[in-house]
């Protein structure tokens, strides 16, 4: 019985419980975007987002809460492959290269990105890092507003529209389709396509976590000094953390430019690096399921707020006082203080992120 | 015919304007267990971290195991076998107590991101052996029953057993113990001995700073005195016993002819 | 040569603003080793209360001197408040937990400085009102301004003091004490507490300052101004040497002259044309006398992130700091 953490532990105790458990996610998971459908095609779009950033998450997760290190500029990853995939896949370049090709070139160049990055910069302290990695961030913005002139890269700030949409098999993914009379919507097609990349990207994500080079991340997390006098090269299994979160928004990334077949620089602010760490932080840094959980919780927040804050204040003043995009950020960045002052290892934290972030025993920093 | 693993040649490594190591010179036999004494701020530790790449030396030369280790980083100096615990024990201390031993593994074994993601047979098999070894080394160090507790929940003594499990983890020639028994009663210390003794026999080298002295008399066949980053006597104990300088170092004026106050 | 005075002008005046920042990135780093992630939202909020104040007494008739006065001096007190409030909410309940925890709250915290100022000053660019006449001088065919000059000269002024402060008063000793060992320095009866909650009031005071510098030297405040300065003055305390007080003087300068001339020049600098071997195609369109440059002007916020990637790479202690670079 190889070791497993303690989260699976529960699902072991009763083979059977744990099965009929699964079957009724997985009924309830397929069936969602019917009965999001009924209220309205917007929230099945809200829903995929709501996978995205999730996707999104997970990749960060592994940076942040695997090896420890803080990267405030990992949206920069996700509009790697989001411009990978529209300069591949739209009428900029006249290049029409196909879905399931392009996400691994995405994931490839992010990837590289990420090395870029990382390598001269991963000795740094953690701090030091999370400024830099937002430099980082930044830098990119500035370089997809601008690579218009002399050679028109990434048509600056205007964006690049009319992306191909995703087509595997002859299905294209942006249109009403058939089966058995059930009319599935480009949204829903969407929905399963991400559930499934969500899926495989957990898998990989548990995977990582029981191995031996997620063991390196714990290790380098816990104690740096004593990982590298146990043999372990921590720049180098840093790296790795930083390519793997990088691949991951990679991915994440040329989705997105398929479903919304429209990107520009606008949409890879710093703002949603932060969110995207919001969803890691609250969901509980290093805990897969939480760090889901986080970003649904996000994504859906938001929408919610949009729904009832404006009746709201309808209702009460006669016009909209504030704004609902404002009480959403507010939220976010009292969120991030109050889940650090008193739950630091987040809302559904995991074993051991909740053991190191336990401000009785912390140590001091060295 | 002697069998050198370690040759040390005038270590030197200076803070500032202070001399913490100062033309410091030793070898050790394969097999032995090598003691490492003196007063507070003598340069031990220094010497440790010089050893294990933590520090850089400002001049000397080390030759381990026949190749030289001056500048490796402590990953590299780890991979060639030197592995060692540290003074303020540096455990991770949330994880545990297997996953801790599990860790010393790492440089020993080689499973990728790939393997990982794709659990292929040969990382399968691979993490098998790496649990299996762990469960080995607590069962050896005496800490079998405690594999799944959070290594901070143990007490001090055990904490100081896991370290040194996890370093045999890496399969070292030669093992480094900052003083392993500092904060425990006589009686850990001479299971703490006894597992050294056994450690030794079991072919890996011992180099083993520690203030009592007493135990280090009992185990150690050679001792190395540092004061003031100076080395000022090394021999069998018999004679460091013996030594002026030593004495001195120790306590403060020649008094008596022999150590009897175990510092 | 022109370009070049000119450009070293206006580097010196943006410099002298990043410095005044960057003193209170560096006066909290040097005391308790954090960076004070919401420093540049302080900043902003000085520039904000100042556009108020400034606005409102801009017809009363008083001399504009005294409104400017006025308006700094109703800044620093609410930054003060503000970089207080940052210390006890974000930073004291976390000085013993890990590295990570106080850099996160204190995100939180310049994203809800960043939206209430949102919603006190609107999302809009603010006009500061420009009461103060401009006067423009020509040096060697370089122009400068009145206010120019006057940030620059406040800039060494408030630098002067502050060593002043910290090298001979008491308060400097006890302060100095603290960053040294918190935990001797409690012993031997100084107010660990007080003295950092000092340290955050006074770097909030000279950010106040600051957002009053920035506002009337661009006309413009926005709720959002804080960030990218704040960045860029952290980019230019890490140049100098973090935790060193004259340090984020040079930096800042030195940064400022740096964005500037980098600015200034980049454009001639990757112009293609002056390259004509590499690329032949281009010949006919240069010998018409078009540049093709390859990087812009616009890409002047890039060279702050470069200067601290090269300089945290290359001497992660800053020109005139001391060690920065922990091991764990």
């Amino acid at each position: 019985m190889p070791h497993v953490k303690s989260q699976s532990h529960h699902l072991m105790r009763s083979p059977v419980l744990a099965w009929v458990g699964i079957a009724l996610i997985a009924v309830a998971l397929i069936a969602l975007p019917f009965a999001l459908a009924q209220i309205g095609t917007a929230w099945v779009r809200i829903a995929n987002l709501a996978i995205l950033f999730a996707l999104l998450a997970l990749g960060l997760n592994i940076v942040v809460g695997f090896a420890g290190l803080l990267d405030l500029g990992y949206i920069a990853f996700f509009a790697v492959g989001a411009y990978c995939y529209a300069l591949l896949a739209s009428p900029h370049f006249g290049l029409h290269l196909p879905f399931w090709l392009i996400l691994p070139i995405g994931a490839l160049v992010a990837c590289l990105f990420g090395v870029l990055l990382g390598a001269p910069t991963l000795k740094l302290r953690g701090d030091y890092l999370a400024i830099v990695t937002l430099g980082f961030g930044e830098i990119v913005r500035v370089f997809l507003n601008n690579l218009a002139r002399p050679i028109n890269i990434t048509n600056g700030p205007q964006g690049i529209s009319r992306i191909d949409p995703v087509s595997i098999g002859g299905i294209k993914f942006n249109t009403t389709g058939k089966v058995f009379d059930l009319a599935i919507s480009g949204p829903m097609k969407y929905y399963y396509l991400l559930l499934i990349v969500l899926i495989i990207a957990i898998v990989i994500n548990i995977r990582l976590q029981n191995s031996r080079i997620g063991r390196a991340w714990e290790a380098i997390r816990e104690d740096e000094i004593a990982a590298r006098a146990m043999g372990i090269n921590t720049t180098q299994i840093k790296l790795l953390a930083f390519a793997m979160g990088a691949s991951f928004g990679g991915i994440a990334g040329g989705i997105f430019a398929a479903i919304q077949q429209f990107i520009s620089p606008e949409s890879f602010v710093l703002v949603e690096s932060i969110m995207v760490l919001s969803m890691v932080v609250l969901g509980g840094m290093g805990n897969i399921w939480g760090v889901v959980a986080g970003a649904v919780l996000l994504s859906f927040v938001p929408e919610i707020l949009r729904y009832t804050v404006l009746p709201v204040q309808n209702a009460l003043f006669g016009r909209a006082i504030v704004e609902p995009e404002v009480i959403r950020m507010l939220l976010f960045g009292l969120a991030l203080v109050a889940v650090m002052l008193y739950r630091p290892a987040g809302l559904f934290p995991s074993a051991v992120r909740r053991r190191e972030l336990a401000k009785a025993d912390a140590r001091l920093p060295a | 015919m002697t069998d050198r693993l370690l040759v040390c040649d005038g270590l030197a490594k200076r803070f500032g304007g202070v001399h913490a190591l100062d033309g410091v010179s030793f070898a050790i036999e394969r097999h032995a267990i090598y003691g490492l004494i003196g007063p507070n701020g003598a340069g031990k530790t220094t010497l440790f971290n010089l050893l294990t790449g933590i520090y850089t030396a400002d001049a000397g030369r080390m030759q381990f195991a026949g190749g030289t280790i001056d500048g490796l980083s402590p990953d590299r100096v780890c991979e060639r076998g030197i592995a060692r615990t540290f003074q303020n024990i540096r455990l991770f201390a949330n994880l545990s107590v297997l996953e801790n031993v599990m860790i010393g593994r790492h440089v020993r074994t080689k499973a990728g991101v790939f393997g990982a993601v794709f659990r292929t047979r040969a990382t399968q098999d691979e993490e098998a052996r790496i649990e299996r070894r762990a469960h080995e080394l607590l069962d050896y160090v005496g800490l079998a029953d405690r594999a799944n507790d959070i290594a901070r929940s143990l007490p001090y003594g055990e904490q100081r057993r896991l370290e040194i499990a996890r370093a045999l983890a890496t399969e070292p020639h030669l093992l480094a113990l900052d003083e392993p028994a500092a904060g425990m009663n006589s009686t850990e210390k001479a299971a703490l001995g006894e597992l050294i003794k056994r450690i030794r026999t079991d072919g890996v080298t011992v180099l083993l700073i520690e203030h009592d002295v007493k135990l280090v008399m009992g185990i150690c066949e050679h001792i190395l005195v540092l004061d003031y980053g100076k080395q000022i006597a090394e021999g069998v104990p018999e004679d460091v016993r013996r030594d002026r300088r030593v004495i001195e170092a120790y306590l403060g004026t020649v008094g008596d002819d022999s150590i009897k106050v175990a510092t | 040569m022109e370009t070049f005075l000119q450009q070293l002008f206006n580097g010196l005046t943006l410099g002298a603003v990043y410095a005044v920042v960057a003193l209170g990135y560096t006066m909290v780093y040097g005391i308790i080793q954090l960076i004070n992630f919401a420093h540049g939202e302080v900043v902003m909020i000085g520039a904000m209360v100042a556009f108020t104040i400034i606005t409102l007494l801009a017809n009363s008739g008083l001399p504009p001197v005294a409104i400017v006065l006025i308006g700094t001096s109703c800044a620093i007190p609410v930054c003060m408040i503000v970089g207080y409030a940052l210390e006890r909410i974000a930073y004291r309940p976390l000085r013993n937990a890990p590295r990570l925890a106080p850099l996160i709250t204190a995100i939180g915290m310049s994203i809800v400085l960043q939206h209430v100022a949102m919603m006190v000053w609107s999302r809009n660019n603010l006009a500061f009102p420009q009461i103060i006449k401009t006067e423009t001088y020509d040096i060697a065919g370089a122009s400068v301004t009145n206010i120019q000059i006057v940030i620059v000269i406040l800039c060494l002024v408030l630098m002067g003091g502050l060593l002043w402060l910290v090298h001979r008063t008491r308060l400097g000793i006890s302060m100095r004490a603290t960053a040294q060992n918190p935990r001797v320095a409690g012993l031997m009866g100084v107010n660990i507490n007080r003295e950092i909650a000092i340290t955050f009031a006074i770097g909030a005071a000279l950010g106040a300052v600051a957002g009053v510098m920035v506002g009337s030297y661009y006309g413009i405040a926005h709720y959002q101004m804080g960030a990218l300065l704040g960045l860029k003055a952290f980019c230019a305390a890490v140049l100098g040497g973090i935790g060193n007080v004259p340090g984020a003087m040079v930096g800042g300068l030195l940064l400022g002259v740096i964005e500037a001339l980098g600015a200034g020049y980049i454009g001639d600098l990757t112009d293609l044309c002056a390259v004509p071997w590499l690329f032949a195609g281009l010949a006919a369109r240069c010998a018409a006398g078009e540049h093709i440059s390859l990087f812009g002007s616009n890409y002047q916020d890039v060279f702050a992130f470069l200067v601290l990637i090269a300089v945290l790479v290359l001497r992660p202690s800053g020109l005139l700091g001391e060690r920065v670079g922990d091991r764990a």
